[in-house]
């Protein structure tokens, strides 16, 4: 029997942890294999199916960090209640956390770009001997955008949290500016030994890379991971397509020196 | 094993493969043009062999048997969900050269990339396919380019004569028998071919992806109208969106479809919260032309054109692919003197 990869599958959820007034994750009823950075098509009936990326990961779940920004997002936000969602996945390679094991790591994320990297950051957050040393640096519009504020407090008891925004009233309780602008704050060993993870839109990749190329980091040391409209996940509707690349396949995480040839 | 079949003959046979199969070819649909009083080739289900136009190139491919323009998935009935049924019958579908060699990147984007596709493989699995020979060229066609102009992996051929008989090329055993058992007489066939076209093309051996950094590409930005007529021409062109509908008379029932869609039409590539990618033609046009003659070869080992230039038939700007194709080979001069 053929299998239908196209139908969903219901799944609870199990709580929801609100972030801002419009970036919500969702605690997903779902048990099987999973990684961080993979994806999966979420869907409500009637408003179709979007690609959104595992956050965390448990036992019996997976988080999805969803931003109330389309058709189908915005009727996640308005009816989730005691209800499910339905779901297809996981899609997609996701990171591999024994690429940065016993490594310096520099993780960089913008918006809701840190939600693909949650994982990654939460593992070696929770496993720090597996590593050397960690620094984080997130940026988000405004205050009123940050993501993940109590994952955040957390983490930055055993790695460098740096908690920037775009721009803020003046008495903000965290740095102002774009992420590129600290990457000279980084305490950065040998940089053979450092690994970076680079997510977010793609003018913030661009410059954190060239940022992290600029202070010595071999190419092959950064991963980035790619968003792009996805219908399928399967490798068929071609929308995510770059050059001879399915990013739902192939990707959406790609080490620098296969994704410095992505062009749109 | 070749046969000289009459009409009568080739009606017997059409209904044999009735009670399995439906039979799809180019058939003319009267008024059905773009603009009044026109007439469309285009696939359709046919009865009888006399509706098959062998002398004219079909406006569309057969790809929409393959794959719908518009395919049901699943049914959704309040918390359920419920799988569209396949069709119950199979499909003999009669198809040109060109167009089989099409039906191979089907294949490897449907079945091969990634898991193979539950829609595709349901319909893939039950059909029968009759090649219809080339006597000559079309306008616009450039298969012996491509490569494309020879297929030997049909079911049965078929030669349209001048006298309204038929010389076919039977493979398939049982239809075989039952042309033997008629008394049909055998002589040896080879199914008529192209081996030269008015228009040829000349890829670049040494075609990177550089060349997206040319000027060449400029000229489209304004000619082109991203109306997207070219992909859904084309026998390779594979892309779809999905699209959930609901029916108006009872809300909590309805359908998610996955239909066509188009690399050049706005929206292609949007992402919730505005971004997109491509926004000009001309980097459309690129993609595209780049898909169909280096990308789809560095994944899959040859290229995705056929070189039934349906595309350049279509065209209401009249852009020849052909023609771009073979400017390729200045770009990429130009990208590397650079």
């Amino acid at each position: 029997m053929m299998k239908n990869d196209y139908i969903p599958f219901p799944s609870k959820i199990l709580e929801v942890i609100r972030h801002t007034e419009i970036e919500y994750t969702f605690r997903m009823e779902f048990q099987g294999e999973v990684k961080p950075g993979q994806f999966f098509e979420v869907s409500i009936p009637k408003y179709g199916e979007a690609p959104i990326s595992v956050s965390g990961i448990g036992e019996n779940f997976v988080d999805l960090t969803i931003r109330r920004v389309g058709k189908v997002t915005n009727e996640v936000f308005e009816r989730y209640v005691g209800d499910t969602l339905l779901l297809r996945g996981p899609y997609g390679n996701g990171f591999d956390v024994s690429d940065y094991m016993g490594k310096d790591i520099i993780v960089m994320a913008g918006g809701t770009g840190l939600s693909p990297v949650c994982g990654v950051v939460s593992y070696f957050s929770e496993h720090p001997e597996q590593r050397g040393h960690m620094t984080l640096i997130a940026g988000f519009k405004t205050p009123h955008d940050i993501l993940f504020r109590d994952d955040l407090n957390r983490w930055g008891k055993n790695m460098d949290v740096i908690l920037t925004v775009d721009c803020a009233e003046e008495d903000a309780a965290c740095h102002v500016g774009l992420v590129t602008q600290y990457i000279p704050q980084i305490k950065l060993g040998d940089v053979q030994n450092t690994v970076a993870v680079v997510v977010g839109p793609p003018a913030m990749m661009r410059f954190s890379v060239q940022g992290l190329l600029g202070i010595g980091l071999p190419e092959e040391n950064i991963w980035i991971s790619q968003e792009r409209k996805m219908c399928c996940g399967l490798g068929k509707c071609g929308h995510c397509k770059i050059g001879d690349t399915y990013v739902c396949l192939d990707g959406p995480v790609f080490n620098y020196t296969k994704g410095k040839f992505l062009v749109d | 094993m070749g046969f000289h079949v009459t009409n009568m003959q080739l009606s017997a046979l059409f209904q044999t493969w009735q009670t399995n199969y439906d039979i799809y070819a180019p058939r003319n649909f009267s008024g059905g043009g773009r603009f009044s009083d026109t007439d469309c080739i285009r696939y359709g289900k046919i009865d009888c062999v006399d509706e098959i136009v062998f002398d004219k190139k079909s406006e569309y491919s057969f790809k929409e048997i393959l794959t719908p323009i518009s395919q049901t998935l699943f049914f959704f009935t309040e918390g359920e969900t419920k799988e569209a049924d396949a069709p119950k019958k199979g499909a003999v579908i009669f198809l040109r050269s060109c167009d089989l060699h099409a039906l191979k990147r089907l294949d490897d984007m449907y079945l091969h990339n990634g898991p193979a596709d539950y829609y595709y493989q349901r319909l893939r699995e039950n059909i029968k396919i009759v090649l219809m020979g080339c006597a000559h060229s079309f306008g616009n066609c450039f298969c012996v380019s491509m490569g494309t102009n020879v297929s030997t992996n049909y079911n049965m051929s078929i030669d349209c004569q001048p006298d309204g008989t038929y010389l076919v090329d039977c493979k398939d055993e049982a239809w075989a028998q039952q042309l033997e058992a008629a008394e049909t007489p055998r002589l040896e066939v080879i199914p008529s071919h192209v081996e030269e076209n008015n228009v040829t093309v000349q890829i670049p051996e040494h075609l990177t992806a550089e060349v997206a950094k040319s000027t060449m590409w400029n000229e489209y930005d304004s000619r082109c109208i991203n109306c997207g007529r070219c992909n859904f021409v084309c026998p390779t062109c594979t892309c779809f969106t999905m699209q959930d509908l609901f029916y108006s008379e009872n809300g909590k029932v309805g359908e998610r479809r996955r239909v066509w869609a188009s690399c050049m039409v706005d929206g292609f590539t949007d992402v919730a919260g505005g971004g997109s990618y491509r926004k000009k033609n001309g980097e459309r046009m690129r993609f595209k032309v780049l898909h169909k003659v280096l990308d789809y070869k560095q994944r899959n080992g040859y290229h995705m054109c056929v070189g039934c230039g349906r595309c350049d038939d279509i065209c209401p700007e009249y852009i020849s692919f052909s023609g771009c194709i073979n400017k390729l080979d200045n770009a990429m001069a130009e990208v590397t003197e650079q």
